[in-house]
């Protein structure tokens, strides 16, 4: 209760008292994250189930014979408790079978794993485009709070966060590959190869729109956390004292932007996040053979054991970066608690 | 009492002192209305990997008083003594972690004695935070009328009382009744909730640092309501604060609290006059002089609390005490009995006078010039 | 101390009587908001397209024709040109507005009512209690929203009704969060243990001072996820799951014209453009909102 929360502030604060190590924080949240982890694959799981019909159906193709079904059937264990099943799914998984995909007949690990790469190719593009100009945006409209460049900026940050982004794609498609001829509309390379190379202006052409359009929806959410935060900073008594020190205007956005940073980073952690796990749409637009569009081609063609694998590994990936971010929150700003 | 005459007011005047003998009185007034007996609380410290307990903070360590009928009893101490959790606690706002707590005769909690809902009918609470205490969505007639309605009572009697209530504590209902907790200055608010606390009808309040966010001059106002209303009301008060000077104008019996134990506790009078703990006495001393001839150099009271926790053995306040002695270190000096009006008490070997302390049967301020003379010296 | 004065002070009668209630004062703010009440009214207006959709609309939206497929804006008497089956754009776009806002808000009411009466348990109870929701909460919270969706319809299969059961499940964790950190804050305050001191039951408790403090950040975070809804709905629309052919819906318009942005890039922008506007103001309305009624982001 609210005593308690007091009296625990005071403590933390008065002499000799129980702040707790940071490396016992580290530990304690990597536990916290562990209960997360196993419930995300008990919802990948249950997938499996979730999928009408049969789920042997589910996990063959239609053209299977009767002994596939059998031996699925004992490699799976579907005739014992759900609980085993469950516990027999994961301890493959934890191995890296996920069990073989219907379409290509290939492990769906190895699938996974090099559509992954696809796809932190456009993420970490679109991340190294937007974060650092989200954060120039929102700090100068923090500066000018209520006043034209401010408005400017938070409309765009609006628009930003309210632009269907596999319209955008679409849009830019239309001007830049059909308009202007200048791009090319989808793909990841010239002849479909497969080995993308960043040094080379001919491949990387084609990330360029995939890149511009991820990057749009972030922009606008970290802008306009950056802003919260900076202008709750800027109008801080403490700023005014630099002020008053005759401190510079760089100098005043050196402090404002090092006590907002922990929160902005919280905020860009969640983002790379999305960027990883939320590729879908703009993969499927633009044809890039990343998880996304992998998880779009397992839906149509019914590929349980691909669906199933590729959001096991994009959930887990996107619980290791929030605790990676939240981790490193803790380190960098101090104020955060570490209980 | 002796004002320009304002204008024309809508307030009750004076009423004449209710006679004693209550119709809701039990064991007559030499039966105490509150009777508090080794009231423990403890709040887990918890850490480390699981997060387990890994101590204590006594909040609240075996306090023992008696509150009498029709007095006002202030408690005073510094933030963090407790008492704030033993306003919770009395009421029955958090678990305690034993200790028995005995209204007008009748024991709270057991199975013969009074349930906690009978003794909240009685027993009434005024927060210290006049934001946080009324709901921001209700007007203030709602907020007020709402502890009566939820204990049964009618609309229509409900509305009555009411109005009458913002009427006594000096809101006129058709103004006010009907505003919302942000239209209301801090001192309305804290007569809201005066009234709000007064809608059961109770015998008693506890009054939490009711009046210390207050300005000062809103701060005279409502204590003189307060003790208007406990005339008319035939109240009995429980008065918490950290102002001396508010506690002196308001109680007949002052309590002095330190790290969750009474240290002092007798008759206003005598408390604020004869103070014979060392920690009353510094507090007393820390208070603001008017005159310039009076006013102390030093801090009488130096360094925070020590550690609630790990409280120093022996004697609590020895770490801060300029009279300790290698027996406060290993003996826990008693408060002893205290259970009537007159009797003044310190939790203090020196208080006591077959203690063996040195100065044992003196008076704490004695050596207050010879502090002087040391801090001088070492400047 | 000199407190001489005997009469409790009474407040001068000068205080002007001001009674505004809550929505009152609420309404009152919005008035001068000219941004919010723009997009009010343009969202006014798309319900009342979709609402009165076969009395405005021109054409049947589902009418093909083999002889005026991919017509240009303005062709003959289609306004908004015909899209890949010769149906009429316009009309599409009306009747298509019908699926995109229920796909907005169906999900979002669902999900505000079960994620809030979630999270005021977990934020009042406390304890395990809290523990348990919070974390089963957290498990979904480990998906980005997207993946969510598109892995529930996709194992669902396509249809209305999945993408609904897809969408609300996505939008119950965050609002169960929102309502648990409103309830987990007013419950710590002091009216709720002055009630209680009053003797009141934690049911009263809930519906007097809880709920009457929560809904108005629990709804303003409600009205945001508004604009996600509809972005998410067409997404899966998009993808092929949600809404099926023939329905007129803006996300599956989009998805099937796009194979002809070589021949009509502008109709084929349009469904996208329409998306961009609901969520845009739906998006600028809850903004608005926020501002008005004070809550924190």
């Amino acid at each position: 209760m609210y005593l308690a929360l007091l009296l625990r502030e005071t403590y933390r604060t008065s002499a000799g008292v129980v702040a707790n190590p940071m490396w016992l924080y580290v530990i304690r949240r990597i536990l916290l994250a562990a209960p997360i982890a196993i419930g995300v694959t008990v919802i990948c799981f249950a997938l499996i189930y979730l999928a009408p019909g049969d789920p042997i159906q589910s996990l063959l193709p239609p053209e299977a014979t009767q002994a596939d079904v059998a031996y699925l059937k004992q490699v799976y264990g579907f005739d014992k408790p759900l609980p085993v099943q469950y516990l027999k799914w994961v301890s493959r998984a934890t191995v890296g079978d996920f069990g073989t995909s219907i379409q290509t007949n290939r492990p769906v690990l190895g699938e996974v794993r090099r559509a992954l790469s696809h796809t932190l190719i456009i993420s970490i593009g679109a991340a190294l485009l937007a974060f650092p100009l989200a954060i120039a945006l929102g700090t100068l409209a923090a500066f000018y709070i209520g006043r034209p460049p401010d408005r400017i900026a938070t409309m765009a940050s609006v628009v930003g966060i309210s632009v269907p982004n596999y319209w955008l794609g679409i849009v830019l498609i239309i001007v830049f590959a059909v308009e202007l001829g200048v791009l090319p509309a989808s793909g990841m390379g010239p002849q479909g190869s497969d080995d993308f190379s960043l040094t080379q202006w001919a491949q990387l052409k084609y990330a360029v729109l995939p890149v511009l359009t991820t990057a749009l929806v972030p922009l606008g959410i970290i802008m306009r956390s950056t802003r919260a935060a900076m202008a709750d900073v800027l109008s801080q008594d403490f700023i005014q004292t630099l002020r008053a020190k005759g401190l510079g205007q760089g100098a005043v956005v050196r402090h404002a932007l090092r006590n907002a940073l922990p929160q902005v980073l919280a905020v860009m952690g969640l983002q790379f996040g999305y960027l990883v796990g939320g590729s879908i749409l703009t993969e499927t637009i633009f044809n890039w053979p990343g998880t996304g569009f992998l998880m779009n081609k397992a839906i149509l063609t019914r590929d349980i054991p691909m669906l199933q694998g590729a959001l096991l590994v994009l959930a887990l990936s996107f619980v290791s970066i929030n605790l990676a971010v939240d981790l490193l929150q803790t380190a960098v700003d101090p104020r955060v608690k570490r209980g | 009492m002796s004002r320009a005459p304002r204008r024309k007011s809508t307030a009750p005047e004076w009423p004449k002192p209710v006679p004693p003998g209550d119709t809701r009185d039990r064991g007559g007034q030499a039966q105490p209305m509150l009777l508090v007996e080794n009231l423990r609380k403890y709040f887990a410290i918890r850490g480390g990997l699981l997060n387990r307990k890994i101590g204590d903070v006594k909040a609240v360590d075996g306090i023992t008083f008696a509150v009498f009928k029709g007095e006002t009893l202030g408690i005073v101490g510094e933030s963090g003594c407790g008492k704030s959790t033993l306003a919770r606690l009395l009421m029955g706002l958090i678990p305690a972690e034993g200790g028995k707590i005995v209204f007008d005769g009748d024991p709270v909690g057991g199975p013969s004695g009074l349930t906690l809902r009978e003794l909240r009918r009685n027993l009434q609470m005024v927060f210290q935070d006049s934001d946080s205490s009324l709901n921001p969505r209700l007007p203030i007639e709602e907020s007020v009328a709402y502890g009566p309605r939820v204990q049964g009572a009618t609309r229509d009697a409900t509305k009555k009382t009411t109005q009458d209530l913002l009427q006594r504590v000096g809101l006129r209902p058709d103004l006010f009744g009907g505003r919302y907790p942000h239209e209301l200055s801090g001192g309305q608010k804290q007569r809201v909730n005066i009234a709000r606390a007064l809608a059961l009808n109770p015998r008693m309040l506890i009054l939490d640092e009711a009046v210390s966010a207050l300005d000062k001059s809103i701060e005279a106002q409502v204590l003189n309501l307060l003790r208007y209303l406990k005339r008319h009301f035939n109240l009995t008060y429980i008065f918490i604060s950290h102002d001396l000077n508010v506690v002196q104008y308001i109680a007949d019996r002052v309590m002095v609290m330190y790290l969750g134990e009474v240290v002092e506790i007798g008759p206003s009078e005598s408390i604020y006059h004869q103070a014979r703990h060392p920690y009353t006495r510094a507090l007393l001393d820390s208070r603001l002089a008017l005159d310039p001839a009076d006013r102390v150099e030093t801090a009488p009271l130096t360094g925070d609390p020590p550690n609630p926790i790990q409280p120093p053995s022996g004697c609590r306040f020895r770490t801060r005490c300029e009279f300790a002695e290698d027996m406060c270190a290993t003996t826990a000096p008693a408060l002893g009995e205290s259970l009537d009006r007159a009797s003044h008490r310190a939790a203090c070997h020196m208080a006591n006078p077959a203690s063996g302390h040195k100065r044992a049967g003196q008076l704490p301020s004695v050596a207050r010039p010879a502090a002087m003379m040391y801090s001088v010296e070492a400047s | 101390m000199s407190l001489a004065t005997a009469t409790p002070d009474i407040i001068p009668a000068t205080a002007a009587p001001r009674r505004r209630g809550y929505w009152r004062a609420l309404w009152h703010k919005l008035r001068y908001d000219y941004v919010t009440l723009f997009f009010l009214t343009i969202i006014v207006l798309i319900f009342a397209a979709a609402i009165f959709a076969p009395l405005v609309a021109p054409f049947d939206p589902n009418k093909t024709s083999m002889v005026y497929r991919l017509k240009p804006i303005g062709y003959r008497h289609f306004f908004l040109g015909t899209d890949e089956l010769g149906r009429d754009m316009l009309s599409r776009l009306i009747y298509g507005g019908r699926m995109s806002l229920m796909m907005g808000f169906v999900p979002v009411v669902i999900a505000t009512c079960v994620g809030g009466f979630f999270g005021v348990v977990a934020g009042f109870t406390g304890g395990w209690v809290n523990m348990l929701i919070m974390r089963i909460m957290d498990v979904f919270y480990a998906f980005p929203s997207v993946l969510l969706a598109v892995a529930i319809s996709g194992t669902l299969g396509g249809g209305v009704g999945n993408g609904l059961i897809a969408l609300t499940l996505v939008f119950i964790p965050p609002l169960c969060r929102v309502a648990e950190a409103a309830t987990t804050q007013i419950r710590t305050r002091d009216f709720v243990e002055a009630a209680r001191a009053s003797g009141a039951s934690n049911l009263s408790i809930i519906f007097f001072h809880i709920l009457r403090n929560i809904v108005a950040p629990v709804l303003v975070y409600a009205s945001s996820l508004i604009s996600v809804s509809i972005l998410l709905a067409s997404g899966l629309s998009f993808l092929g799951l949600g809404v099926e052919p023939p329905t007129a819906d803006w996300g599956l318009m989009l998805s099937t014209l796009r194979q002809s942005i070589y021949v009509q890039p502008l109709i084929c922008a349009m469904p996208g453009a329409a998306i961009f506007i609901a969520s845009l103001s739906f998006n600028l309305v809850s903004d608005g909102l926020r501002q008005a009624m004070d809550v924190r982001a």
